[in-house]
């Protein structure tokens, strides 16, 4: 467990061997510990975490995404990175805009993690992020012509067209 | 880079790139005149465990590449939870794993009690652990039964579903249903245990270890099931951690890994069990493994039944749990709580959690962002059957066509956990 005064110990760290600009906040709240990272240095922070830092985290256990509409910038990936030989867990997260999401600010890692494969393709799939050198990002869960990236908040529910209405006439709007 | 959905429909489909198959094997020993053939192994197969589609290139009965296509039974059980109140998104949870319920209710309630800084009585968190345990087992027993059935022995299934409905019918004695039971609530369970659920739990252990017994010498000595799994489908331990494989899957190559003893929550650090680990990684330690585990399930099961410590089996929090129904004939607080729980539901600070416990496939992570109202703005599961998916192409390639099925059968993959 990162207790707060590590995780600024793990920020310094990345700040040094990243850049001064590469943390810009820390967040230690429910007993995890997390690092705020601009997108264009997620590739290399994670790069430095995951392999040439002195506390070095081996595994991805997860990366999603997340829509904080309607603060802005309103997109986020998240990654929880565990180390297996400490028992430690921190989360990286980057903040994004839409536009800047939609335009591939935000660099693959399936290089570093080749779990992130299909999950890098379910955030694309789900709020748009499209993560730029990612080998094969395509739609995973929702059908490859579904217009529209269903998980973000402006996305309604219900908004999905109702495909087969052969009985439409007879029983308007049965499928509610 | 375009957006691709900016492309107008019949020029998106010339974007269906049949690279993979023209050129497949790159990095594999496959002669440039091999005949190579593409077939799809599902989506209805019945050895694909639900709608799995695979899409496989074969040359004569070996796999030279094998690409599972998912995404047919998503039903946006994530974008539904952001709709729904907090303890009525335990029911939707539930629905993501089908055969590990317990484990997702878990995963959400732990999640929503952290933002809520809640404390969850001992005694609410024992039963919680029988129940996972039992889950366990229940899970595990149906993936008995089915990869059994995909290598041919069939009559384990039957066995194997005959132990499974002793468990449903302790889950319906706890909660009253027996799938999708929605008896974990954000600060406890729902109810306490009732009277002769521990002796036929004793019951049900005590017989289980003679069953299990059986199933191994039925197993075990039988060559070809034997011959079918060993020193089939192995994949490195690196190449595995570094697809996010955990579970079983991962102990079967030795690594203890396990988050019940490595990051102890719910009380496990209470219970004396071991982590059973395989030696080489073939679909034999996976077999060996799980079996394994079902015992020291069982172990934990009964620890937990002896130390069941007495006090409420839910939180006092009247402003997060129901209030007991007697109460509510008497007490006008009692009323007024349960009927704002029951029309609003519980308001939960602004903050976020990612809580992470050990299902039976491995580590399910749930995600959850509270925004202050009492809607969550964000769930998302970390699904094992999800991840684990992407180490099929490493364990079927080269393989025969029939290792495949088995790499699925033990693999365990869980198509609703999948695609969610």
């Amino acid at each position: 467990m990162i207790d707060p005064t590590g995780l600024e110990l793990v920020a310094r760290a990345v700040r040094g061997a990243v850049g001064d600009g590469s943390v810009r906040d820390t967040v230690h709240a429910h007993g995890a510990a997390t690092l705020d990272v601009p997108p264009e240095d997620v590739h290399e922070v994670l790069g430095f975490l995951h392999s040439d830092a002195d506390e070095p985290f081996d595994f991805l256990s997860s990366l999603h995404g997340c829509d904080y509409f309607p603060a802005e910038p309103r997109l986020a990936v998240h990654y929880q990175l565990l180390s297996t030989e400490r028992r430690e867990r921190l989360g990286v997260r980057t903040r994004v805009t839409v536009e800047a999401a939609e335009s591939g600010v935000v660099p693959t890692v399936t290089d570093l993690f080749p779990t992130a494969d299909f999950q890098e393709k379910e955030v694309f799939d789900f709020f748009g992020v499209r993560f730029a050198g990612h080998e094969d990002l395509r739609r995973l869960h929702m059908p490859e012509d579904y217009e529209g990236h269903p998980q973000r908040r402006d996305f309604p529910i219900g908004g999905e067209p109702v495909l087969y209405t052969f009985n439409e006439q007879r029983v308007p709007r049965w499928y509610e | 880079m375009s957006s691709p959905l900016s492309v107008p429909y019949r020029e998106r489909e010339e974007s269906v790139t049949l690279e993979r198959l023209e050129a497949p094997l790159a990095g594999t020993e496959v002669e440039a005149d091999a005949e190579l053939l593409t077939i799809n192994i599902g989506p209805h197969h019945p050895a694909t465990h639900g709608v799995l589609r695979l899409l496989c290139t074969l040359e004569g009965e070996v796999v030279r590449d094998v690409v599972p296509l998912i995404g047919y039974v998503h039903t946006g059980i994530e974008k539904s939870c952001e709709d729904q109140q907090y303890w009525k998104a335990i029911t939707f949870v539930e629905r993501m794993d089908y055969l590990a319920y317990y484990f997702n209710a878990y995963a959400f309630c732990a999640a929503v009690e952290r933002l809520l800084d809640e404390e969850v009585p001992p005694r609410a968190q024992y039963l919680r652990v029988i129940h996972m345990e039992l889950n366990r087992i229940a899970s595990h027993l149906f993936w008995l039964g089915t990869a059994a059935l995909d290598l041919g022995a069939i009559s384990m299934l039957w066995w194997s579903l005959r132990d499974r409905d002793m468990i449903l019918d302790l889950f319906e004695m706890s909660g009253g249903q027996r799938l999708h039971t929605r008896y974990f609530q954000v600060g406890g369970v729902i109810e306490d245990i009732p009277p002769g659920f521990e002796r036929k739990t004793r019951d049900f252990t005590a017989n289980m270890r003679t069953r299990i017994g059986q199933y191994e010498a039925l197993l075990d000595e039988n060559q070809i099931f034997v011959e079918r799994l060993h020193e089939v489908g192995i994949v490195p331990h690196e190449r595995l951690k570094d697809l996010g494989v955990s579970g079983p899957l991962l102990r079967a190559t030795g690594d203890s890994w396990d988050l019940r003893k490595a990051m102890p929550y719910c009380s496990y650090e209470h219970f004396d069990f071991r982590i059973p680990v395989g030696t080489v990684g073939d679909h034999y330690d996976r077999y060996r493994v799980r079996i394994a585990e079902m015992r020291e399930s069982m172990r934990i099961v009964e620890q937990a039944l002896d130390g069941l410590p007495e006090g409420p089996f839910i939180t006092d929090n009247r402003k997060v749990a129901l209030p007991p129904r007697h109460e509510l004939a008497t007490s006008m607080e009692a009323l007024i709580y349960h009927f704002k729980l029951v029309t609003e539901g519980f308001r939960v600070p602004p903050g976020e959690v990612y809580e992470a416990i050990e299902s039976p496939r491995g580590e399910l992570g749930c995600f959850v962002v509270a925004d202050g109202s009492s809607k969550p703005a964000r769930v998302h599961m970390r699904d094992p059957s999800f991840i684990n998916l992407q180490s099929l192409h490493d364990m079927a390639q080269d393989d025969l066509i029939a290792d495949l099925i088995a790499s699925i059968a033990m693999l365990d993959p869980i198509l609703g956990g999948i695609d969610r």
